[in-house]
Order: C-alpha cells, then structure tokens, then sequence
C-alpha cells in the first residue's frame, strides 16, 4: 500500500461512511429513547428523493436538505405514532415504514429519473485545509461531512453531560422510573423518533446531494439496514458510531482499492467483516452487567402504558 | 332445426372472425422501471413504444414493471397467459426457468426469453452481440487516453461481461498497443454509490479513461468530477451525467428485434430459434460520439464500423492472447459462438482477475 492509496481509502471511507453516520447517530437517539425503528432504509429513501427533488425544483441545496430531514421525519411520526400511541408490534410498524418508504420514493421519483440537479461542492476550510495529507482528507471536504464531524460530539455531550440527555436515557432504561419522577415517556419517545427519522433523512440526501448527485429508485442499497447494524456495533454510543461508520465506509472502499493494487482479497469475504465484528460485539454485550455497564436501553422496543404498570 | 343449425354456423363463424380480427395481446415483464434510463428503458422504447408505433391496432401491449427474478415471476407469466396474452417477452436472464415452466403449460402462447439458452416449441431466445459496439469505444478509449491506462467499472464475472471487457480491451490495444485495460467488480448491476466509489479508486490509480458494464450513470459522473473521460453504456443518456466527461456509449436497439419478431407471429411464421444478432442488425449499436472524440477517431471508428457490419471484420478473430501470453485463438481463426457464450478468461491488456466460483 503507498501513501496515494492510504490517503484516497481514508478520504473514500470518510464519504462512505457519512450517510451512514447521520442514519447511526438518529437511530441511536431513537432506540436511546427505547423505540426501535427499522424503517430507516424507507426515511432514507424518501430524504434522498425529497433532498434531490426540491434541489431539482428550488436550486437551493439547504433548502433541501431541511426538506428532506422534515419529510423523513414526518415517516417516522407515522412509526410514532402507531409504536407509541397505538402501541403496536414496533418490528411490524418499522418494516411497513421501509416499504412505505421505498414504495413512495419510487413511485414521486419516477419524474426525477435522468435529470440533474445542483449538488455540495467541496469547501476547503481555510489553514486546517492546507495541512500536507490530513488536510486534505479531512478539511477539503463538502459541507454534510463537516456536519457529520460536528454532530458526533454535540451528541455525545447531550446524551451525557445534559439534563435533557439524562432524561433520554431514563426513557430508554426505565420508563416507569422516569415517569415517576415526572418525565413525560410519550413525548420524549415522540421527539426523538422523530429527530432520529430527520437524521436518517439528512443521511439520505448526503447520497442524493453530495454522494452521487442524481435520483434513482432505491438509491440507498440496504445503507439503512447497515445502520441498524452499526447502532449495535457502536453499543449506542455516538462515538462508536463515528468508528463504526468510517469504518464500515472504508471497508466498502478498500475492497476496490485492493482490487485496483492486485491483492488478492476476494470482496465477498471483506464485505463480511463488518458484520463479523458486530456479532463479536452482540456476544461481549449479551450479559446482563455488561449491558448495564455500556447503557444499552433496556426497554428498547417495549410500548410503555402507564396502567399497565398499575 | 335447419335455421338453428344455420344461426349456430353464423355465430361459430363470427365469433372466429372476431378472434381472428382480435389484435394480438402481447406482454412484456421487465426487471425495473421503465425509466431507468438503462436496461429497462430500452426494452421498453424498443418494445413497447416501437411495436405500438409499427402495428398500431394490430397489437394490443400491456408491460409490468420491476417484476423480481426467479420464483415469483412464475405467477406473472402464467396470469399474463391465462389472460389470454399470446406472445409474452421476458426481459431479464433470472426469469428463464420460469418461462420455461410457463412455456410448458402454455403450449399455445409464444414466449421469447433474452439472454438466456434454453429453448422449446413455443420459447425462442434472442439477445445482441455487444461486444461488437465495446470493440467500437475500446478504439476511442485508446485513442484518448493519455496515461496508458484505462478503468472498467464491471458488474459481475459473468461471460457476457467478460467478453465485454475482452472486445473493448482489444478495441483498446489495437490503437494502442501497450495500454491496460484495469477492472474492478462491483458485485452489483445497480448501486450508484457502490459504483461510484469503484469508478473513483480506478481513478485514484491513475485511469483517464473510464468504461463501465453497469446500469448507472455514477461512473460517468465520477469522470465528469474528476475531470477525465468515460464511455456509458445502455443509453446515451448517460452522456447527461458528464457533458465534459462522454465520449459515446455502446447500447442498445430491441426495435431491430421486436418488431421483426411480432410481424412474423402475426404473418405466422413465426418458429423458435435462438436469435444473437450484431451490429448489421441494428440491435446492438455506438451511441454518437460526442464533440470530445477527434474527428480522425470519428472517421477510425465508423470505418471499422463498416467492416464489423458487412461482416469483414471480426472482432475475435486471432491471433488472440490472454493475460499469461498464452495464445488462445490462433490466426485467422474466429471463436465459435459456445466459446464466446462462455468466456472466463481474460485477453492480453487486462490488469485484474477473474474471481473463482
């Protein structure tokens, strides 16, 4: 390996890894919050085509992007709705979502197929961009990656160092607790499945604005379904997540890269390796201290009732 | 009696003439959506939208879209039959089993499979000889690059791409003899990032040149980004991806085949065979180069052209050399049609590999 190929699997895995940092980080608030939802192959979908359809229309990139995150949220409002409200199967709720998802995108995108819209260019953030080799591949990026780098702490330190944050991972270990002590589940459950849905949906549009700026059905490729993975893999940690990311981007990366450079490594045994660590890390965190010990929520995907708790 | 018999013969009578003025039903099933701008979207144009426009009130076509392969395409097939369809296309390769199948049950409903082998009374085969047009861009991509060394963003190792990047590897050595052809496998015909990202590593190794055997426009975009050239491929739409980056697409024409097709079912001369046309038919064609080709390319490559189409030329005709110099078709021999059907080697020019099964 020369440096030439160091530098361009870092900067690939990087933009990799973006869309699938934005849908971790969103689903580890969601799931945080003790509502699981699957649907983020569906939200995806629908803020990439949201994203690149209101760029097609408007010219306005951030524009865009909001439209994207609010529509992705809108779905997840509708997984809310029914796993909070209505209580139901939240398995059941989060695969219709994906279907509802894919379904809707396909069908509004159909117009969006073969056109062109505006997308992010990259911005080279003055000094730090100019630094040999990090510089480039960290500073001389497009302005979603630099959200990504910035929301990963912002996360970080609101789930830990935050009231607000503390109150979310009440919700998720012990709702009756929380309750209890005058924190109000539902609405918490709400705001964060639906903050987790916009940011699947800003994931979604980084593919259809800045990854490869184009429309087509089904565009996201089972991303959404990686980041369920990740969230594990990252043990519901926003930093894990930014690891998990990159990591699984560079994977995805690295396997053309040593195809170009000849080494013999069949794809098909690199693309397993990231789900190889994430079923290491499921067995680490099966026992029950350990669970404890890293905050895994432990009324992930139970509905919570008041009077059933009596 | 006799007038019941007379009125009985009238209605048997009419209700033939009805039949026999029916427009023929004809249904298509394709893999994707009829604006994919790639494989579907060209059956459809030739198909559907060429017959309706060629026969008019004599056809009656209905399509269904995005229709998975394998199993479940059975039921689509055989309710498109039982719905009194008569002459049902099946569009993608995973379907042939099941048309298989259908064909059995249906013994009255002609089906046609592309891309596949197998045949029967009622199912013909039909599919284009691609490999001519790829010969075609390998002359251009030869002709363009600068650094000698060419990218090939491929799907998967299957023979037809495999003598895909073999013609285009040999188009590209015949103007320039020491370029390299560098493939990289995708393991998907379809996923824009994925492509991508496969189109920007064999960029990152110093490619100028990009070709590619998949359904999306990403590669071409990856070019027009990073400022070199690329050949598309399916439709010349892709060209709108990279306006500063295309420099023409091998793709495809089904018109050449539909229409001939439906004119003999309904003249009723229709008989199965397997049909694998080339250039000369107008299946297979180079989509026109764009204003980045130089005019001598240009005139290069419609002058093979000429010779590929009346058939003077051909483009596996030895001496042929694989990748360890090892001469596989000796000169003034031409591969038979079964060793090209299942190529799994690669010709001198190509840096990459073949993964194992």
């Amino acid at each position: 390996m020369n440096q030439d190929m160091i530098t361009s699997t870092v900067s690939g895995a990087i933009r990799a890894g973006t869309p699938l940092l934005f849908a971790t980080i969103g689903e580890i608030l969601t799931e945080r919050s003790g509502i699981l939802n699957l649907g983020l192959e569906g939200m995806m979908l629908m803020g990439a085509f949201t994203g690149f359809a209101v760029s097609y229309n408007t010219g306005n990139l951030w524009l865009a992007v909001i439209a994207a995150m609010a529509v992705a949220g809108l779905l997840a409002t509708l997984h809310a709705f029914m796993s909070i409200t209505l209580r139901v199967n939240q398995v059941v709720s989060g695969l219709a979502i994906v279907f509802l998802g894919s379904g809707l995108s396909g069908f509004w995108g159909q117009a969006y197929v073969g056109v062109q819209s505006p997308s992010f260019v990259n911005f080279k953030i003055p000094l730090l961009g100019n630094i040999p080799i990090i510089g480039e591949i960290l500073f001389d990026r497009d302005p979603l990656v630099y959200i990504g780098y910035l929301i990963v702490p912002l996360v970080w330190l609101f789930l830990y160092k935050t009231r607000y944050g503390m109150d979310l991972r009440a919700v998720g270990e012990a709702p009756d607790a929380a309750d209890a002590r005058g924190i109000n589940v539902s609405l918490i459950r709400y705001i964060y499945t639906i903050v987790g849905g916009a940011l699947s949906g800003l994931g979604g549009a980084y593919l259809s604005l800045a990854y490869t700026p184009m429309w087509v059905e089904n565009m996201t490729a089972g991303r959404g379904w990686i980041a369920i993975v990740l969230v594990i893999f990252a043990i519901w940690d926003p930093l894990l997540a930014m690891v998990g990311a990159y990591l699984f981007g560079g994977i995805s990366v690295l396997q053309f890269g040593l195809q170009v450079a000849q080494i013999p490594i069949p794809a098909n045994i690199m693309k397993m390796f990231p789900y190889l660590f994430t079923i290491i890390v499921m067995l680490f965190t099966s026992s029950e201290r350990i669970k404890k010990r890293f905050g895994v929520p432990s009324a992930l995907g139970i509905p919570y009732s008041r009077e059933e708790k009596g | 009696m006799k007038s019941k018999l007379t009125l009985l013969i009238i209605l048997i009578s009419l209700i033939g003439f009805m039949i026999f003025a029916a427009p023929l039903k004809i249904g298509f099933i394709f893999v994707g959506p009829i604006n994919d701008n790639g494989w579907t979207q060209a059956h459809y144009e030739g198909g559907v939208v060429a017959l309706k426009k060629a026969f008019g009130d004599k056809v009656k076509i209905t399509y269904i879209e995005s229709v998975p392969e394998g199993a479940p395409s059975l039921n689509v097939l055989n309710s498109l039959a039982a719905r009194g369809y008569k002459l049902i296309y099946a569009t993608s390769f995973g379907y042939m089993n099941q048309v298989v199948q259908a064909s059995k049950k249906y013994p009255n409903v002609i089906f046609e499979m592309c891309s596949g082998y197998e045949l029967g009374p009622n199912l013909g085969e039909y599919f284009g000889r691609m490999y001519e047009p790829r010969y075609l861009s390998g002359l251009i991509a030869g002709a363009m690059t600068k650094a000698g060394k060419i990218g090939y963003v491929a799907a998967y190792p299957t023979p037809e791409v495999v003598r895909g990047i073999n013609a285009f590897t040999l188009g590209v050595r015949a103007v320039n003899p020491h370029a390299t052809v560098h493939v990289v496998w995708t393991f998907t015909w379809f996923n824009p990032p994925v492509e991508k990202d496969a189109a920007l590593s064999l960029i990152n190794s110093g490619c100028d040149v990009l070709a590619q055997h998949q359904d999306s426009p990403a590669a071409v975009e990856a070019a027009q980004n990073r400022g070199i050239y690329a050949i598309g491929y399916d439709s010349a739409n892709m060209g709108k991806f990279g306006p500063d980056a295309y420099l023409t697409a091998p793709i495809w024409d089904w018109s050449a085949f539909y229409v001939p097709n439906v004119k003999s079912v309904l003249d009723g001369t229709w008989k199965s065979e397997s049909y694998w046309k080339g250039m000369e038919s107008g299946i297979v064609k180079l989509a026109p180069m764009s204003d980045l080709v130089p005019t001598t390319v240009k005139r290069l490559v419609k002058a093979m052209e000429k010779e590929i189409v009346t058939g003077k030329f051909h483009v596996f005709e030895g001496p042929i050399y694989d990748q360890n110099g090892e001469l596989r078709v000796p000169a003034g021999k031409v591969m038979s049609d079964d060793e090209l059907l299942s190529m799994q080697w690669f010709v001198d020019g190509v840096v990459g590999r073949i993964p194992k099964k």
